[in-house]
């Protein structure tokens, strides 16, 4: 199966919401490849500069509670339209979690102690990598020689969405249009 | 083991279970608005599979930005226009007849007890209002929703939340829900269903009960849930008449989605809210909650009176009740926008938008703009703004703007002091800027 990320980015923030990952004055655009340029352009975090932090990036690792907020799934696709497809947290919000693997994407949820620690370790360094193998279940985060192997489980329903490339996908296959007669 | 109320709702609709912790369920009804429904309709179409499940389970709306402010406003409403034609889907709210998507659904009777619906919009949760389970979702739910009829969750955990005692005058369902929210988190619900119970909850009536679920998913949850009572039967009566002999067989039926005494909740929690004193939030995060008093004198530039969480007519009328006979502060920009034209049409005849419109208030037509700084009434970099929505987030009303959420109550009493003040329905301790 898939690997996920390549260059990490680390936000040291919890409860990073969907309005700061898009914010809603560009939720009129209407294609996906269009929100590219506003990536995490409100997110409130000290010397964060979006075009200058992300340029490259291609996993974000952040803490508690990522994706709050806004069911708005335009934060997936603004991650994916900048070759993010792997966002490694201590918790996420249950909607934008569903988006990312809806999506195809990896929505990575670690301990939070694992979290604080990949942080300690690697924050801030230069050339950091963080990359999720689904089939063996490892992240592996690495700067030069130093990585760290992390241990993940996903359930059998997500790894099927990262395997079938999303829900339509999976859903297309799996279910009949429900058309109901009677409300229960 | 009893069931709680979502549990209920899970064992009725159970389609399929891909997975141990996965449910699939069928939906009853199936939302739309503007901004997350066009990518859903250009992705169906792109995949050669323009269609949808049931037109009579699809509702639609443009609420968002209306009537459309630009080109891209003006396609995604065309979008939406033109595939609610071409699928036959009836209940298409367009500008005159559209309103904020989550007072106007519930307002129109498509949420019944029982019901699982869905919407591309986190806020759907409000809709639990009426014992059913009502979760945002994103747009690729959506589209299969749309599609398909169908939805995936995981095995539903329930959150009980009971309120005892009595509010006090001046202390509202707005208040209730953002000491909820302080003092659970903004993750202290995630992943669960907040089932809302005790006497306060069976003492609001059915636009409270929408305030107070509405901002459960400030607090992560999936939805906020209340027991459908008389008072939901009372709220859907013109709608249901039809299928009961009477009220009391329809409450009477609806009390099959109650939950079983012995249900199971992964927490209990009780809040007396008889010593609650009006609240507002601070700061970027919608559980950052003091008291008004403690916040009292903090200047504000701009305030809106408005949204799902707090746009219906008894928000309007304590508001015009405050504001009547009176101006509101010069510094002050009041934009008051009534959640659906019914209510707007009320408010007209109460004389309420005569109070709004002579104190000051600009009065707009029923959108979501404002809250999150789409269209009419978004805030410049450094500006402050009184608000009855429901997110402060950086950014959330205008790029470096401030948010203080808080009650209509509230809110309109800060217009007249162009500052966050307390109300004078408040008997508690009141202070001048």
């Amino acid at each position: 199966m898939k690997t996920f990320g390549g260059a990490a980015r680390f936000l040291d923030r919890d409860d990073i919401n969907t309005d700061e990952i898009i914010p809603a004055r560009y939720l009129t655009e209407v294609e996906r490849e269009a929100l590219k340029p506003y990536l995490l352009e409100d997110l409130r975090l000290e010397g964060f500069d979006p075009r200058r932090d992300l340029a490259g990036c291609e996993a974000l690792i952040a803490r508690a509670n990522f994706g709050c907020g806004s069911s708005r799934e335009h934060a997936a696709w603004a991650l994916e339209a900048n070759g993010i497809r792997l966002v490694v947290a201590a918790g996420f919000a249950r909607i934008f979690r569903q988006n990312m693997f809806n999506c195809g994407l990896l929505a990575l949820e670690l301990p939070a102690e694992r979290i604080d620690a990949l942080f300690r370790r690697f924050a801030g360094q230069p050339g950091v990598s963080a990359v999720a193998d689904v089939a063996s279940g490892t992240l592996a985060v690495r700067c030069g020689g130093d990585t760290e192997r992390i241990p993940f489980a996903l359930g059998p329903f997500e790894r099927a969405l990262l395997e079938a490339g999303g829900w339509l996908e999976y859903a297309d296959r799996r279910y009949e249009s429900r058309r109901r007669k009677e409300s229960p | 083991m009893g069931k709680t109320i979502a549990e209920k709702i899970f064992d009725a609709h159970l389609v399929d279970r891909p997975a141990e912790d996965v449910w699939v369920l069928s939906l009853d009804a199936v939302f739309g608005h503007e901004i997350t429904t066009p990518p859903a309709i250009l992705e169906l179409a792109r995949r050669g599979k323009d269609r949808v499940f049931d037109p009579g389970r699809i509702k639609a709306v443009i609420d968002h930005v209306t009537p459309a402010k630009d080109g891209k406003t003006a396609l995604q409403g065309k979008i939406l226009r033109d595939w609610a034609r071409r699928h036959g889907i009836r209940d298409f709210f367009d500008v005159g007849r559209n309103g904020v998507c989550h007072v106007l659904f519930p307002e129109q009777g498509f949420v019944r007890p029982g019901y699982a619906v869905v919407m591309g919009d986190s806020h759907t949760c409000t809709n639990g209002a009426f014992g059913a389970f009502t979760p945002g979702v994103g747009t690729t739910d959506l589209a299969v929703a749309l599609l398909k009829g169908v939805c995936a969750f995981r095995t539903p955990r329930s959150m009980k939340i009971t309120l005892k005692g009595a509010l006090a005058p001046g202390v509202f369902a707005k208040d209730v829900i953002l000491a909820v929210v302080g003092r659970i988190g903004v993750d202290g619900a995630t992943d669960r269903i907040v089932e809302f119970d005790g006497p306060v909850v069976s003492a609001m009536d059915m636009e409270a009960r929408m305030t107070l679920c509405n901002m459960t998913v400030e607090a992560g949850a999936t939805c906020g849930i209340c027991r459908p009572d008389e008072k939901t039967v009372d709220f859907l009566w013109e709608f249901i008449r039809g299928d009961f002999p009477d009220r009391e067989a329809a409450a009477a039926a609806f009390r099959r989605w109650w939950p079983d005494p012995d249900a199971a909740y992964v927490e209990e929690i009780e809040i007396d809210v008889s010593g609650l004193e009006p609240l507002c939030t601070f700061g970027y995060k919608p559980d950052r909650v003091k008291p008004v008093r403690e916040l009292a004198g903090t200047p504000i530039d701009q305030v809106f009176i408005g949204s799902c969480t707090n746009g219906r007519l008894s928000d309007l009328r304590v508001a015009a009740g405050i504001v009547r006979g009176k101006t509101i502060h010069p510094r002050v920009r009041g934009i008051v926008c009534p959640a659906t034209p019914k209510i707007y049409a009320a408010a007209l005849r109460e004389g309420l938008i005569e109070d709004f419109l002579q104190a000051g208030f600009c009065v707009t037509n029923p959108t979501c703009g404002p809250c999150l700084g789409m269209s009419t009434g978004v805030l410049a970099e450094g500006e402050v703004c009184a608000s009855t929505s429901n997110r402060n987030f950086n950014g959330r009303m205008g790029k470096g703007g401030m948010v203080h959420l808080m009650s209509p109550a509230t809110a309109a009493a800060s217009a007249l002091a162009g500052a966050i003040d307390n109300s004078p329905l408040f008997p508690g301790t009141r202070s001048t800027p």
